[in-house]
C-alpha cells in the first residue's frame, strides 16, 4: 500500500515538474512581449478579452514565422484593475522576465500608474485602450498609444453633435483618469457647439449603485447622458435609469461599451443608446481593411471567444502586431531600438492605419497614433449604423 | 423636495442589503469571536449558486434564492467545521489570517470557474417601476428591501425565541458552564456560522438580479458589511440593522448634496466619527449579544 501511495506522489510530482519545464527553459530564439491587463477585478471582462485579441496577434504571427524567424512568446500580468498593481506588474515584466516591449495597461489610471517604471528601466509600452489626454502629454518618450485620446473621440463626435439634437447634456463617468478626463473633452467640446452643459457625476470603478447620480441628473433636464465607464457599469446605469424612468439620449464614449453584451444584459434597457467605437465587427466590410476585419471576426468565432468581447479583442491584436512590426523594423529586441523603430511603424490593423505623430512636450514627445472612430447605435436589440450615418 | 424623498427612498433600499449584508457577519463575530474576512465570498457563492440555478438549470427564481441559501449554509457549515473547529482557542488574529485565505481561496477559484465576465440573473419582476408623482422605486427592489427585512427579522426572532438561539447565547456567554448544563458546543459553533454564511449568500442571491455577478463583488460587500457592523456595534443585531439603513442614507445623500465622487468617502467619514465619539457602535445602548 505505502509503495502505491509513494510512486503516485512521484508521478505527481513528476507531472508538475513536466508542466513547469516548457515554460521554464525558454528557447533563446522567441521574442518576448510582456502584456498588462485587468484579468480580475471590476473591468476583468475587458482585459480579458483584450488578452484572447493579442493572443489571436501572436498566432497569426508565429503561423507566418514569427518576426525576423523568431516566434512570439507573450507574458501576460494580471493588474487586477488595480494602478498599484499595474506599476508592480510593469517592473516584474522589465526586470524578471526581461522583455523589450510591453503592451498595456487598459485603463488610464493603470496605464499612469505604470508610466514612471518605462522611464525609469527605459522600456517601451504601447497603450491599446487608455483614453485620459495626460498619457501622451506627460512627457513619457517610452509611451506610444494606438487608442484615442478622449479630445480625439470628442472631435470624431462633434459633426454629429447637431444630427444626435443634443441641446443640454449631462455627464456620469467613471472616478478614474478616463472618466474625468472624458468629461473635460467632451464638456469642452459641446460648449464649443454651443450646447448647454448640466450635471457632472461622477462613480467609484467598482460602484453597483448609481441612483443618488441618476436621481440629481434627473432634475437638470437635459436630453442627453454623456456616458463614460466600462460595459458592467453602463449595463447598471442603463438598467437603473430605467426604473428611475430617466429619458435621456444616452451616448457612451471610449469604446470599452460592447453594444453587444449590454444587448444581452441590459435588454430593453439598451434600446436607442449611441455607443462610440472604434472596431465594427457587426459590420466587418465597412473597416478601412475588410479583409482583415473579416478573418479577425472569423478566428475569434472560430476559437469560440463570445462575439461581444470583439469591440475590445482587437485592441490586442492591434496592440500586438504593432510592436511586432517595430521589432521587424528595429531589426532586434532591444527595448531602446524597438523605441526608435516605433517611429517608423506605418501599417494598418483591425481598427485602421497605424502610425505615431509626436505628442507632449518638445524634446521628450510620446507616440500617438490617430485610429478610426465609429458611432453605432442599438435598435430593435440590433447593432446598426444610426439613421445619420447610413444616409451618407 | 422630490429630490429629496427619491434620495432617502434609494437610500433605505439601499440601506436595506446593507443591513442583510451586516447582521451575518456581525452574528459571527459577536457569537463567535472570528473576524470573517471571507463574509463577501459567500455573498459572491450565494448570487453564482442563484446564476447557476436559474440560468443554467433552469430553476425558478425563488427556488434559486432558496437554493442558494442552502448552499451557503453548507458550505459555512464546511467551513466552520474543517478550518474553525481546529483552532478554537487560538487567538482572533490567528483565525482572521484563515478567513483571509479563505477569503482569497473562493475568489481565486470563482474567477477560475466562472472567468472575469459579469453574469447577470434574470428576474421575474416587471422593469417598469412603481411610480408615485415623480417619485419611483423598481418592483424587483421592493421584493429585495421587504425579503432583507423578513430575514432580519427571522434571525432576530430564531437568537431570541427559539432553543437554538438561547444554547447560542448561553455558549457564547460563558462556553464552560454552558458545556455543563449540556449544551452541544461544537454543534453550536457549526450552527452560527452556517446562519451567518446562509444570510450573505441570501443577500448575493438577493443582489444578484439588481446589480451584476462577477468574482470580485463580494470584495465591496465585505466592505459596506464591516462599515455597518462598526457603525452598529460589535456584535449588536439591531445595530447592524440600523446601521445599514443610516450608511444607505448617510452615502445616498452625501452622493446626491455633497459630491458623487465623494459617496464613499461619506460613510467612512461617519465611521471615523463613529469611532471617535461612540467607539462601541452608535447604538451601544441596545441588547449585546456577546
Amino acid at each position: 500500500m505505502s509503495t502505491r501511495w509513494l510512486s503516485t506522489l512521484l508521478l505527481i510530482v513528476g507531472a508538475g515538474f513536466m508542466l513547469v519545464a516548457p515554460g521554464s527553459a525558454q528557447s533563446p530564439g522567441t521574442l518576448k512581449i510582456g502584456v498588462i491587463e485587468p484579468l480580475s477585478g471590476p473591468v476583468a471582462a475587458s482585459g480579458n478579452y483584450v488578452r484572447m485579441g493579442a493572443e489571436i496577434a501572436r498566432d497569426w504571427i508565429n503561423a507566418r514565422g514569427g518576426v525576423e524567424g523568431r516566434k512570439i512568446d507573450l507574458l501576460i500580468e494580471d493588474n487586477k484593475s488595480d494602478p498599484k498593481e499595474a506599476a508592480s506588474a510593469a517592473e516584474k515584466l522589465i526586470v524578471r522576465d526581461k522583455v523589450p516591449a510591453i503592451m498595456g495597461a487598459w485603463g488610464s489610471s493603470m496605464t499612469l500608474a505604470a508610466m514612471p517604471k518605462l522611464e525609469e528601466y527605459g522600456v517601451p509600452m504601447v497603450v491599446e485602450t487608455s483614453s485620459a489626454a495626460s498619457i501622451t502629454k506627460r512627457g513619457n518618450p517610452w509611451i506610444f498609444r494606438i487608442s484615442p485620446p478622449s479630445e480625439m473621440e470628442a472631435l470624431g463626435l462633434e459633426q454629429y453633435v447637431d444630427k444626435l439634437g443634443v441641446k443640454k447634456a449631462d455627464f456620469l463617468a467613471v472616478n478614474t483618469d478616463w472618466g474625468r478626463g472624458s468629461i473635460q473633452a467632451f464638456g469642452d467640446m459641446l460648449k464649443k457647439k454651443g450646447v448647454q452643459v448640466g450635471a457632472a457625476e461622477f462613480m467609484e470603478q467598482a460602484a453597483t449603485d448609481m441612483n443618488a447620480q441618476l436621481t440629481k441628473i434627473k432634475q437638470t433636464g437635459g436630453d442627453t447622458l454623456f456616458l463614460t465607464t466600462a460595459v458592467e457599469q453602463i449595463t447598471l446605469v442603463l438598467k437603473q435609469g430605467q426604473e428611475q424612468r430617466l429619458q435621456r439620449k444616452v451616448v457612451t464614449t471610449g469604446g470599452s461599451s460592447s453594444p453587444t453584451q449590454l444587448i444581452k444584459q441590459a435588454g430593453p434597457a439598451a434600446e436607442g443608446s449611441y455607443h462610440i467605437v472604434f472596431f465594427m465587427p457587426w459590420f466587418p466590410e465597412a473597416m478601412p481593411d475588410a479583409k482583415l476585419a473579416k478573418a479577425f471576426v472569423d478566428e475569434w468565432a472560430k476559437r469560440g471567444h463570445p462575439f461581444e468581447g470583439l469591440t475590445e479583442g482587437f485592441r490586442g491584436h492591434d496592440g500586438i502586431a504593432t510592436i511586432a512590426e517595430a521589432v521587424k523594423l528595429a531589426g532586434k529586441d532591444d527595448p531602446k531600438a524597438i523605441r526608435d523603430a516605433l517611429w517608423r511603424v506605418n501599417f494598418t490593423g483591425v481598427n485602421g492605419p497605424v502610425k505615431f505623430e509626436k505628442d507632449g512636450p518638445a524634446g521628450k514627445e510620446s507616440g500617438q497614433s490617430k485610429p478610426s472612430i465609429f458611432i453605432v447605435q442599438i435598435r430593435d436589440a440590433k447593432v446598426v449604423l444610426p439613421e445619420f450615418m447610413a444616409k451618407r | 423636495m422630490e429630490q429629496i424623498l427619491q434620495h432617502l427612498i434609494n437610500g433605505l433600499v439601499l440601506g436595506g442589503t446593507y443591513a442583510l449584508l451586516g447582521i451575518g457577519l456581525t452574528l459571527i463575530f459577536g457569537l463567535m469571536n472570528v473576524v470573517n474576512f471571507a463574509h463577501g465570498e459567500f455573498y459572491t457563492l450565494g448570487a453564482y449558486t442563484a446564476f447557476a440555478a436559474l440560468a443554467l438549470a433552469g430553476a425558478g427564481f425563488f427556488v434559486a434564492i432558496a437554493g442558494a441559501i442552502v448552499v451557503g449554509a453548507v458550505l459555512g457549515a464546511l467551513c466552520e467545521r474543517l478550518l474553525l473547529r481546529p483552532l478554537r482557542g487560538e487567538s482572533i488574529d490567528t483565525t482572521m489570517l484563515v478567513m483571509i485565505g479563505v477569503w482569497i481561496a473562493m475568489q481565486n477559484a470563482e474567477l477560475l470557474g466562472w472567468g472575469g465576465v459579469a453574469k447577470t440573473i434574470p428576474h421575474p419582476f416587471p422593469t417598469a417601476p412603481f411610480t408615485v408623482g415623480p417619485l419611483s422605486v423598481a418592483p424587483l427592489r421592493v421584493f429585495v428591501f421587504v425579503s432583507a427585512l423578513a430575514l432580519i427579522a427571522a434571525a432576530h426572532l430564531l437568537i431570541q425565541r427559539t432553543r437554538l438561539g438561547c444554547a447560542m447565547r448561553a455558549t457564547f456567554q460563558d462556553r464552560d458552564t454552558a458545556a455543563l448544563m449540556g449544551v452541544r458546543i461544537d454543534r453550536i459553533h457549526t450552527a452560527t456560522f452556517a446562519f451567518g454564511s446562509a444570510l450573505a449568500a441570501a443577500a448575493g442571491a438577493l443582489l444578484g438580479p439588481v446589480f451584476l455577478v462577477y468574482p470580485s463583488m463580494g470584495d465591496l460587500a465585505s466592505l459596506k458589511a464591516f462599515s455597518v457592523v462598526i457603525l452598529g456595534g460589535l456584535g449588536n443585531l439591531a445595530g447592524a440593522t440600523l446601521g445599514g439603513l443610516v450608511l444607505g442614507v448617510a452615502e445616498e445623500l452625501g452622493a446626491g448634496y455633497v459630491s458623487s465622487g465623494y459617496r464613499d468617502a461619506v460613510g467612512f467619514v461617519i465611521i471615523i466619527l463613529v469611532l471617535l465619539f461612540r467607539p462601541s457602535g452608535l447604538f451601544a445602548r441596545a441588547e449585546r449579544i456577546g
